[in-house]
Formats: structure tokens, sequence, C-alpha cells
């Protein structure tokens, strides 16, 4: 395998590893202040998967040769990055719903794609975890419906939290074509199935009639498909995804303290149940 | 901007530090990791799915039910410590190569519809 091939490989699996657990974070805050029994069930189950993907991922670039415990090191020194979306917070019970609806359709449309790449861990893990995910849309597309179709302080709570999320969910496919680093590489090494931009304009196509159906509106004026069948949007600002990216979110270091306590606080637990006999071995790459 | 007042109870009520001191996961922490077997129903082979980190074989069962058995049909599990798993190297691909002159080993190494319309055409010859 190709050096080269190999480290972009390990890079974007083990962030993509990142972004499933560090998403849990903000959804998981709400998982107590769920409204009603079925909601809270749904809300478990769906942190409990999302918490498994990271499992999944991790274990995709563990077949490449990084450690796990290297991984997570990464990730805590900074050194690795996961998705941006995750770095703003949820305020109310519709972020919880917009996050459950449209980023998990986001992160649908990239993983679908993915799926069909050339290193064959990654995309079987991509399968399962498309499998789930089609579990999540539902369930937050219900939950968005719920509000929507609700009173109408229920309407100006969601309409407020898609206000919030539509720049981040445009951030959420990465930069533009033109600007992004590794874009064609990876395409041409299959490893990226869809660009960055293309993944950007197949997502409201699919999306956006399904939140204007329900009489609600997203805030960009520019919003439209032309006649080619493309759609035209406001460019989201790049300045800013660029400054969360390297820390400057609203939730970036709050996220990193969670994580980093989640570590120290478990690690008795990973320890007591070592057997001190059993010799750390690896496994055939 | 959206506001920064933390949402997170393990942030506003733990009162975490802000000192950014290091964490470090050691290597071994994350104990070993085993190969996962489903089966999905009762006489069918076990398939592999994926894997799990666990410390002991019965902990690895029980993670790998939670991580592969939660959905969709399945009625058994086996786990295998990974490194315990014997394999070629995959440089090596090439002693599978089947060899083409071994045609004795393939039904289509054996023409017998050529010998039997032989066989017939020279009876017809005798009549």
């Amino acid at each position: 395998m190709p050096v080269d091939y190999r480290r972009q490989l390990i890079r974007l699996i083990e962030q993509h590893a990142h972004s499933e657990v560090m998403g849990a974070l903000p959804e998981g805050t709400w998982i107590t202040r769920a409204p009603g029994f079925k909601r809270k069930l749904a809300l478990i189950a769906k942190v409990q998967d999302e918490v498994g993907h990271g499992q999944l991922l991790y274990n995709a670039a563990e077949t490449l040769g990084k450690r796990r415990e290297a991984m997570i090191n990464d990730l805590l020194s900074g050194k690795s990055k996961y998705s941006n979306v995750f770095n703003y917070p949820a305020e109310t019970w519709a972020d919880v719903t917009v996050i459950g609806f449209l980023i998990d359709a986001a992160a649908i449309v990239n993983q679908v794609a993915n799926a069909k790449g050339s290193y064959g861990p990654y995309c079987r893990a991509l399968d399962r975890i498309c499998y789930e995910e089609s579990f999540h849309l539902k369930q937050g597309h219900d939950a968005f419906i719920e509000l929507a179709t609700g009173t109408n302080m229920q309407r100006q709570m969601l309409q407020e939290a898609l206000n919030r999320w539509w720049q981040p969910i445009m951030h959420f496919f990465g930069p533009p074509d033109k600007t992004s680093v590794h874009g064609e590489k990876l395409m041409q090494w299959k490893v990226k199935m869809a660009s960055n931009d293309d993944m950007r304009n197949q997502f409201p196509d699919a999306y956006v009639p399904k939140i204007w159906e329900l009489g609600m509106t997203l805030p960009d004026a520019a919003l439209q498909k032309n006649e080619a069948g493309r759609w035209q949007y406001t460019d989201p600002d790049w300045n800013l995804f660029f400054k969360v990216i390297n820390g400057e979110g609203p939730c970036n270091a709050e996220r990193m303290k969670v994580r980093k306590w989640a570590e120290e606080s478990g690690r008795w637990v990973r320890t007591a149940l070592m057997s001190h006999t059993a010799a750390d071995m690896l496994p055939v790459a | 901007m959206m506001n920064n007042d933390s949402l997170d109870p393990r942030v506003n009520r733990l009162h975490l530090s802000d000192a950014a001191a290091p964490v470090i996961v050691n290597d071994g922490e994350n104990w070993n990791i085993y190969e996962v077997f489903h089966q999905e129903k009762r006489g069918a082979h076990h398939e592999h799915v994926g894997c799990v980190h666990a410390p002991s074989p019965q902990l690895a069962l029980v993670f790998a039910k939670e991580q592969f058995g939660r959905r969709k049909k399945c009625v058994n599990i086996w786990v295998v410590r990974s490194a315990d798993i014997p394999a070629f190297e995959v440089e090596d691909e090439d002693m599978f190569a089947n060899n083409a002159d071994k045609t004795y080993r393939d039904a289509s190494g054996f023409k017998v519809m050529e010998k039997i319309n032989k066989y017939k055409a020279q009876q017809r010859g005798e009549k």
C-alpha cells in the first residue's frame, strides 16, 4: 500500500471516528431533558449508536496500523481534528431536532458516497453506519415535524434553531473545492467519492423542500434552484469555518474538557478490568 | 457567534478546570483487539463483522453483543483475539494463483462429447 494513501486514509478515518464520539457530547446533554419518554429512549439509542460508530471507525483505522491509544492521544492533544459542527452548542430541544434531522442527513450524503470507495474496511464500516443513521434521520425528522406543526412558540423555537444551524450545516461538507487541500488527491484515490461542493449541492436537493413544505424558512435569501438544476446559495463565512477549526468556536474548549475528563475518570475502570497476565499484543495488520 | 455559556451539565456542575493539563493514554490501556464473527441464523456460517477492544474473551463477547448484535438478526457470536489469527503475508498473494496446466482437476478438462461423437460417427460408418 502506498505510504501516502495509507497516511491520508488514517487521517480521514480517524477524524471521522473522533467526530462520531465528540458528536455524542452536545446531544448527550439533552437526554435528561428530552420532552417525553419516547423521545428520551430514541435519543439514548441514537447517542449509543454514535459512540458505536466511533468504535467501528477506530477499528477501520487500526487496520492501517495506527493504535487506538495513539488516535485518542492525538485527539486529546489537539493534533487530530473532528467535525467543526460539534463545536456549536445545542441551546434548545429544537436544536437537537435540527441536529438529528439535518446534520445526520448531511452525514448520510457524505457517507453513502464514500461507502463506495476503495478501502474495504472503511466502506464496510460506512455501510453499517448508514444503516443506523437512517433511523437517526427518521427520528430527527419526526421530532422536527412535531415542532413545525405545533404551537406558534414551538414553530418559533424551531425557526430560531434552523437559523443558528444553517451556516454550520453548509460548512459541514468542508471548504470549497478550489481551496480544499486534500480533495483532489482523495478523489483520485477513491477515498472520497464526491467533492465537497457536489455534496453541498446534493444536500439541499433532498432536504430544503422538506423544510419549506412545513412553512419553515432558511436564513439565506439567495437560496434557490437554478434552471440547470444546481442550487444557488450565499457562500458561508469561510473565515469563521477556519477560525472554528483552529479552536475558536463557541464550544471547542468545553468539548475537549469533557472528553479529557471522560478519559481520566474512566481510567480506573479500564485498569481494574485489565488482566495482569495477558500480554499486550498487536494483531496482524 | 452563538451563546458561549455551557449547556453541558458535565461542565457547569462538575466545574471542570480550565487547566489544559495533558491527558495521555498509555499503550495497552485500551486492551486487546478481538475479531467478531456473528451468526445470523442457526446452521449458517459465522461471518466476520468487525472487532472490539476488550480485556478478556468474556468481556469481548459482552461488547460484541452490544456492538454487533443489537440490530438485525443474530443468534450467536464468536470472538477471537486478533493476535491469535495466523495469516499469510499480503505480498504472497501470488502463491494462490491457479496453475492453468492442471486441467485434470476441473470438469472442463474432460472432453467426453468429442469421444462420444467420434464413436457414434464410427458406428454409422460401419452400417
